[in-house]
């Protein structure tokens, strides 16, 4: 019985925790999107001055398009427009934004709130996210 | 219903959720002892399992084995669950103990160092020689009696250790200093990891591959025994260097291997170790699912 102990504790975290975490998330009416989004506000302004290396790179938004999908779709949905445990990358609060303040979001994650830090990809490929984020806000044509 | 019919049961809702659920492509540390300070993605689990062959002076060669289950609780906190076993050559095949770990980073901004908390409880046997960590005095001679005679000794130990860790242009430097406790009459032993490693690429390519090099990191680490509360130091201990290598699979899969070499008499002369592993993402909410309750 003790083996078990430790793989029934496992089971209640993956059940509950996650939960809290998503809690911001789950309900994106625009009353709650400050909750969210705040954290833009947040980033200091000599990260927020920061330019994107990439932005001229041709293949830099099709990497991020990949690691998006191998990283972020889960959370922030197929089309980056929020899903059960992330938010919108489509809203205007994170196309608005400089690009040096989605790296530092992504650099730092928004650990309190269930968003991991990235800061494990190395910075050319936060800096491919980000242009690839950048690009969901560009018309067509 | 009897505990192993339902540690059955519980170990294959694991598995059919390994198979079944959306995966995320791990981006696993190249690491077999060093901790560094990324931790898992909340609502994820990962599961691996991982082996260390050792040769053996004295005694028979070895095949030591672990399952790892590792989850995100938070963002900012992974716990884990070890099941062990080995097998000695001319001897026999035993289940080892368990392990559970908990690391928590209590910086919620990334740092040039960042550290994170680590504690871990183990019930094992004296014959667990899958050698996750080197402690104390920790010695090849260790692990030379049989099974029989090494699975007498009971332990059940505490180890807390504390991990720093940075990455800077790509490089992640982490090291661990390590203390353990057994709970019966023994005195603190101290150990040390120390790990560099580095992706062979920093940039992605714009398509979908099983080799570019973004998908490999490699490094080197290095561990070893600081003695105990008695007698601190680097006398009687063993020490080990060892190359390593990740390979994350675009298919969702993760692969390391790692050949470790002994620095000292009193250390193997050489571990190879492998491992290989599957993140689920969103593992915790579909369990929540099943349950019953609203996504």
């Amino acid at each position: 019985m003790r083996l078990l102990l430790p793989v029934l504790i496992l089971f209640v975290f993956s059940e509950i925790a996650p939960r809290v975490g998503a809690q911001d998330h789950a309900n994106q009416k625009p009353t709650k999107r400050n909750t969210t989004y705040d954290e833009i506000a947040q980033v200091p302004a000599k990260a927020r001055a920061k330019r994107n290396p990439l932005e001229s790179d041709p293949d830099a938004i099709a990497a991020g398009r990949v690691l998006f999908e191998q990283h972020c779709q889960e959370c922030h949905g197929r089309s980056a427009e929020g899903a059960g445990r992330g938010p919108s990358l489509r809203v205007q609060e994170i196309q608005t934004a400089e690009p040096g303040a989605i790296f530092w979001i992504l650099s730092n994650g928004v650990v309190r709130r269930g968003m991991p830090d990235w800061s494990k990809l190395p910075e050319p490929q936060r800096w491919e996210l980000v242009c690839f984020i950048k690009s969901l806000g560009k018309k067509p044509g | 219903m009897p505990p192993r019919t339902t540690f059955l049961i519980i170990l294959a809702t694991v598995g059919f959720a390994a198979f079944s659920a959306p995966a995320s492509r791990a981006q696993e540390s190249p690491y077999f002892v060093t901790y560094n300070h990324y931790l898992e993605e909340p609502g994820n689990l990962e599961i691996e399992y991982s082996s260390t062959f050792g040769t053996q002076r004295g005694g028979n060669d070895f095949h030591a084995y672990w399952m790892e289950f590792e989850y995100g609780v938070k963002a900012w906190w992974t716990t884990e669950f070890y099941l062990d076993g080995q097998t000695t050559f001319g001897d026999s095949t035993i289940f080892t103990g368990i392990r559970w770990e908990n690391r928590v980073r209590p910086l919620k901004r990334e740092h040039l160092i960042n550290p994170v908390l680590y504690v871990e409880y183990a019930n094992i046997k004296g014959a667990d020689k899958i050698l996750k960590e080197v402690e104390g005095h920790d010695a090849e001679a260790d692990f030379a009696p049989s099974n029989g005679t090494l699975s007498k000794e009971h332990k059940q130990e505490i180890e807390m250790k504390l991990i720093l860790s940075g990455t800077f242009k790509g490089w992640n430097i982490s090291q661990n200093t390590i203390a353990a406790k057994n709970f019966s009459n023994s005195p603190w032993e101290f150990a040390y990891a120390i790990g560099v490693s580095r992706p062979l690429a920093l940039k992605a390519r714009a398509n979908r591959c099983s080799l570019c090099p973004q998908n490999f990191a490699a490094g080197i680490e290095m561990y070893g025994g600081l003695g105990d509360r008695q007698s601190f130091g680097l006398h009687d201990t063993s020490h080990y260097l060892a190359p390593v290598l990740a390979w994350n699979l675009p298919s969702d899969w993760a692969l390391r291997i790692s050949p470790g070499f002994g620095l000292n008499d009193n250390s193997h002369r050489f571990l190879l170790r492998w491992g290989i592993s599957r993140e689920i993402s969103g593992f915790g909410p579909m369990i929540g699912k099943l349950f019953g309750r609203p996504q």
